[in-house]
């Protein structure tokens, strides 16, 4: 019997500008996902900036509340954890961020983030334990440690300061982390060697990873699962080798199209997109209308739900009307990866239809 | 074969430090043909962007250049007075910067500041004829006219970018040298500004240089590519052949660490951290890093041979294919 | 550079306060000590008052007091609203709604009318309630101040990672946000320094000051009640004239010569 970590259901975000809060921005429409819990996966969100990923990451991370639907830690929501199970929830659920820079306070040396980890979770008693188990973890991620305690951030690469935050991250031995574009900022050769090292540190540790990235070649490669996100709505989700090699949605199948892969003569397709300065198709329907090659009257009037073309994969496009409609925790069992769920847990989804428990 | 049209012999730039001068670019030399898109491609701190600047005299104290030529045509580049670089800039050498899309003045329209790199160059024309020019070069760059009376900020990421181009191709240049104009774009936009970056270049017969470091989009775009590390480049050679074929073990090891999407293999880096650039390692500046090192790579650095045609290597695993 | 010079100028007036009342005679400062109204000579380098009292020694006691004040009201006024921008730029919502608008409220009070009001009517005034007074209007623009750079430092990644490390509260402000504040709050220090000495030499020029402490801006006040300047008695009102010159200009040099590090320290962060 497995209970996610991390349960998130239907969760959405609106974010209120305007005087008096008056316009608001759909930045995520609803999204179910099922995290950790079970054997260690690595879930991709991909989309491009504005697609709503980070989002997703800050409201699985409890740092901003759903407009709409609830995450769940361990069964209890996240907005009502407090004291000891905040702490808890913190210890099992990390992150690690894009901007290998910012994340360092520049007023301490680099090393400082994870003496505060081991200190705030108590990882080693103070000494020499503790010295050794942030010297560990710095091994684990293949850096030097007498290269890199006692220094400033500026006096590290970005490589470096990156791989520190993945060391601290995989130190806190959590259940679930969110890395959100995690190797985006930093070269082409070290980004193999630091996804590598993470891959297989989570799967050694048994920690979930949802890997955040607008780069479908490394979400490809890393990654067991997906979700594709264009504007804030799931288009695609599923087995990532379903949905890369045989992408079904028109987004999906766009993207896949644009990325450059290092090879002459795989070359960009011949056809022309349609220009990328349209606002969204029109309220109430789908996102992609205005750019659609296969766009539908419908496709203007509904916004078009999740249909389970298959086994392993999900697509929200009117296309493919004629497969049966996704639950949301069919949707999140899609995305959890090969797991073994159960049916008769009334914590994990009440709404669960048939078929959803096995691949 | 005809002169080319940029000929860098041995380009040398320096950042001067108060312990010790970091050599930023150590001996660069390539050419590029008329008409050609040339790649130069390499991770940071290897020195592209230091040397894209070098060829518009852009380098800024304490950054200077300490030895080499950079020819356009002839002429020296290195040897000409701020005065004469200033006639040549946007006239035959142009410039696509990093981070273009920032590069915009907030507060003036589109169509002013094309106008404006016009009028810098050419003070005689007339302000009506400006404006037709700069409703051509808009369409030229797949934009509507109408974008010329918009601020910066109304436009998108893609769409700035493709105003830079337009600047950039206002007085037909014969080079332009693009910083990597795509980097903080999403994948799609990508795709299509490059797309018209190279539909430009080939209506005006200009040669590109690409300076990056994404290997896919070099892979798409470029002719001829040049790998650079540590201030100097390793390989140089008609694209399709240095992917297939990759001959120097860095561009070897680069190649396999890129993700494709041909199926899942497992993801191997290169291990180790580019060298110092204020004392570097004597002989080849890869071997600390490198697989296949033999004894004489650390006593004596490795000069660059064609061992195929158009396809020069600086490495002693190919010395004799010489 | 300018931030030497300044910090230099205003050091140098500092220790001249600290030692001057020290080297004086304090009795030629009392009334009658000395032959009245007389021009500067050898025996009187800045000569008497119409009440027989030696304007050097006058000078070097007042200095200090004046110091005293404007130092002691920066450091309140700055401390209180180092305070309340902090609450407010962290904690948001109503904390942040009362602070901001009482302190938006407060900005547009003249405060030379309430000043005026409070020393009118507080009768007997001391140094410190003079620093007291001019401080309780001096928090409002550091509060503004902070409470901006809080909201900015709050969004840090930084501050995100030491949330996800564990860090709360008071702890993450103290430890995260506070050491990143230290540039602000010493540049802000120094512009409430010497609006504190604007306000009090005011009041005091005007007759509101302490009455029986030598000060700058009383001295002014003596002067000008006593017809110093219809008298030509120069020697009286130009010397703390010039002092508070010289104050001010080192605080104005101390304070650019601030703002150009940290602005620099802000584009290399951007």
């Amino acid at each position: 019997m497995t209970i996610p970590v991390l349960d998130a259901r239907g969760v959405s975000k609106v974010f209120r500008t305007g005087v008096l809060g008056g316009r608001h921005a759909v930045a995520l429409e609803p999204v179910s996902l099922w995290l950790g819990g079970g054997p260690s996966t690595v879930t991709a969100v991909a989309g491009e900036s504005g697609s709503g990923k980070t989002t997703l990451a800050r409201l699985l991370l409890g740092i901003i509340p759903p407009t709409a639907g609830a995450v769940l830690y361990s069964g209890a929501d996240l907005r009502a954890l407090r004291g000891r199970e905040k702490t808890a929830f913190r210890k099992d659920v990390q992150a690690i961020f894009q901007d290998p820079f910012e994340v360092y306070n520049p007023f301490y040396r680099a090393d400082r983030v994870l003496w505060t980890a081991a200190r705030k979770f108590q990882l080693a008693p103070p000494g020499a334990a503790r010295r050794e188990l942030i010297e560990q973890a710095l091994r684990a991620v293949g850096l030097r440690p007498d290269e890199t305690l006692g220094r400033y951030p500026h006096q590290l690469s970005g490589g470096q300061r990156q791989r520190i935050m993945v060391a601290r991250a995989l130190m806190l031995r959590p259940r679930v982390i969110i890395a959100d574009e995690p190797v985006s900022m930093i070269d082409a050769s070290l980004r193999a060697t630091i996804l590598d090292a993470l891959g297989r540190q989570a799967r050694a540790l048994d920690i979930s990873v949802v890997y955040i990235t607008h780069d479908l070649a490394t979400a490809y490669q890393i990654s067991e699962t997906i979700l594709v996100l264009y504007r804030g709505a799931t288009v695609e989700c599923g087995d990532v080798e379903l949905v890369i090699t045989q992408p079904q949605h028109p987004y999906t199948q766009l993207l896949v199209r644009s990325i450059p892969q290092p090879a002459p003569g795989a070359s960009w397709a011949a056809s022309e997109p349609a220009p990328a300065d349209g606002a969204g198709g029109a309220a109430g329907g789908c996102r992609f209308a205005d750019r659609c090659p296969h766009v539908m009257p419908i496709c203007h009037r509904r916004e078009p739900p999740l249909f389970r073309t298959a086994d392993r994969r999900a697509v929200a496009c009117f296309l493919y009307a004629d497969a049966p409609e996704a639950a949301p925790s069919e949707v999140a069992s899609l995305t959890s990866g090969p797991r073994d769920l159960a049916a008769g847990s009334a914590a994990a989804a009440p709404d669960v239809a048939e078929g959803s428990g096995s691949r | 074969m005809t002169a080319p049209l940029l000929d860098v012999q041995d380009l040398r730039v320096h950042y001067g430090r108060s312990d010790g001068a970091v050599r930023a670019v150590d001996g660069l030399t390539f050419f590029v043909r008329e008409g050609e898109k040339f790649g130069l491609a390499g991770e940071s701190g290897c020195g592209k962007s230091t040397s894209a600047l070098a060829f518009l005299g852009l380098l800024r104290s304490p950054g200077r250049v300490v030895g080499g030529r950079i020819l356009l045509d002839g002429v020296d580049l290195t040897r000409l007075s701020e005065q004469e670089l200033r006639q040549l800039r946007f006239a035959r050498i142009s410039l696509v910067p990093q981070g273009a899309m920032n590069s915009l003045n907030p507060v003036m329209r589109v169509r002013d500041q094309i106008a404006d790199t016009i009028a810098a160059h050419e003070p005689r024309v007339r302000r009506a004829d400006a404006a037709v020019r700069v409703g051509a070069l808009l369409e030229s760059v797949g934009l509507r006219r109408e974008v010329a009376r918009l601020y910066p900020h109304e436009l998108s990421g893609g769409m700035k970018q493709r105003v830079c181009i337009a600047m950039a191709i206002a007085l037909r240049p014969r080079i332009i040298i693009a910083d990597e104009p795509t980097s903080a774009l999403d994948v799609v936009v990508q795709r299509q500004v490059l797309q018209t970056l190279d539909d430009v270049q080939r209506r005006l017969g200009a040669a590109v240089i690409l300076v990056g470091h994404d290997m896919g989009v070099m892979a798409q775009f470029v002719d001829r590519i040049g790998i650079m590390y540590a201030g100097t480049l390793v390989e140089i050679g008609p694209v399709a052949e240095v992917f297939a074929e990759p001959l120097h073990p860095y561009t070897r090891l680069l190649i396999a660490s890129l993700p494709s999407l041909g199926g899942k293999r497992e993801l191997r880096g290169i291990p180790g951290l580019p060298p110092s650039l204020v004392s570097p390692p004597p002989g080849c500046r890869f071997q600390p890093r490198c697989p296949w090192a033999m004894d004489r790579c650390a006593a004596r650095a490795p000069e660059a041979a064609e061992v195929r045609p158009g396809h020069w290597v600086s490495c002693f695993l190919h010395e004799a294919a010489r | 550079m300018t931030l030497a010079i300044g910090c230099a100028l205003f050091a140098g007036i500092l220790a001249v306060s600290a030692a001057g009342p020290v080297l004086v005679d304090v009795h030629t400062a009392i009334i009658g000590a000395e032959p009245p109204g007389m021009a500067p000579s050898a025996s009187h380098p800045l000569g008497t008052d119409t009440q027989g009292r030696d304007l050097l020694t006058v000078l070097l006691l007042a200095t200090p007091q004046t110091l005293k004040i404007g130092l002691l009201a920066g450091a309140v006024g700055l401390g209180a609203g180092v305070l309340l921008g902090l609450l407010a730029g962290y904690f948001s919502g109503a904390v942040d709604a009362v602070i901001r608008t009482s302190a938006d409220v407060f900005t547009t009070i003249p405060s030379i009318a309430i000043l005026v009001l409070l020393a009118t009517y507080i009768r007997v005034v001391s140094v410190e309630l003079m620093a007291l007074i001019v401080a309780s209007l001096a928090w409002p623009y550091p509060t503004r101040a902070i409470r901006a750079q809080v909201l900015s430092l709050r969004e840090r990644a930084y501050v995100q990672v030491a949330i996800l490390n564990g860090v709360r509260g008071v702890e993450l402000i103290v430890t995260e946000v506070l050491p990143n504040l230290l540039p602000y709050i010493a540049a802000s220090f120094v512009a409430v320094v010497s609006n504190a000495m604007l306000a009090t030499i005011g009041l005091e020029i005007l007759g509101l000051g302490p009455q029986n402490t030598f000060t700058l801006g009383t001295t002014i006040y003596w002067a000008q009640f006593y017809g110093a300047i219809l008298r030509g008695m120069w020697w009286w009102w130009g010397p703390p004239i010039a002092v508070i010159v010289l104050i001010f200009l080192s605080l104005l040099m101390a304070s650019a010569g601030m703002d150009r590090i940290v602005n620099k320290r802000l584009s290399t962060r951007a």
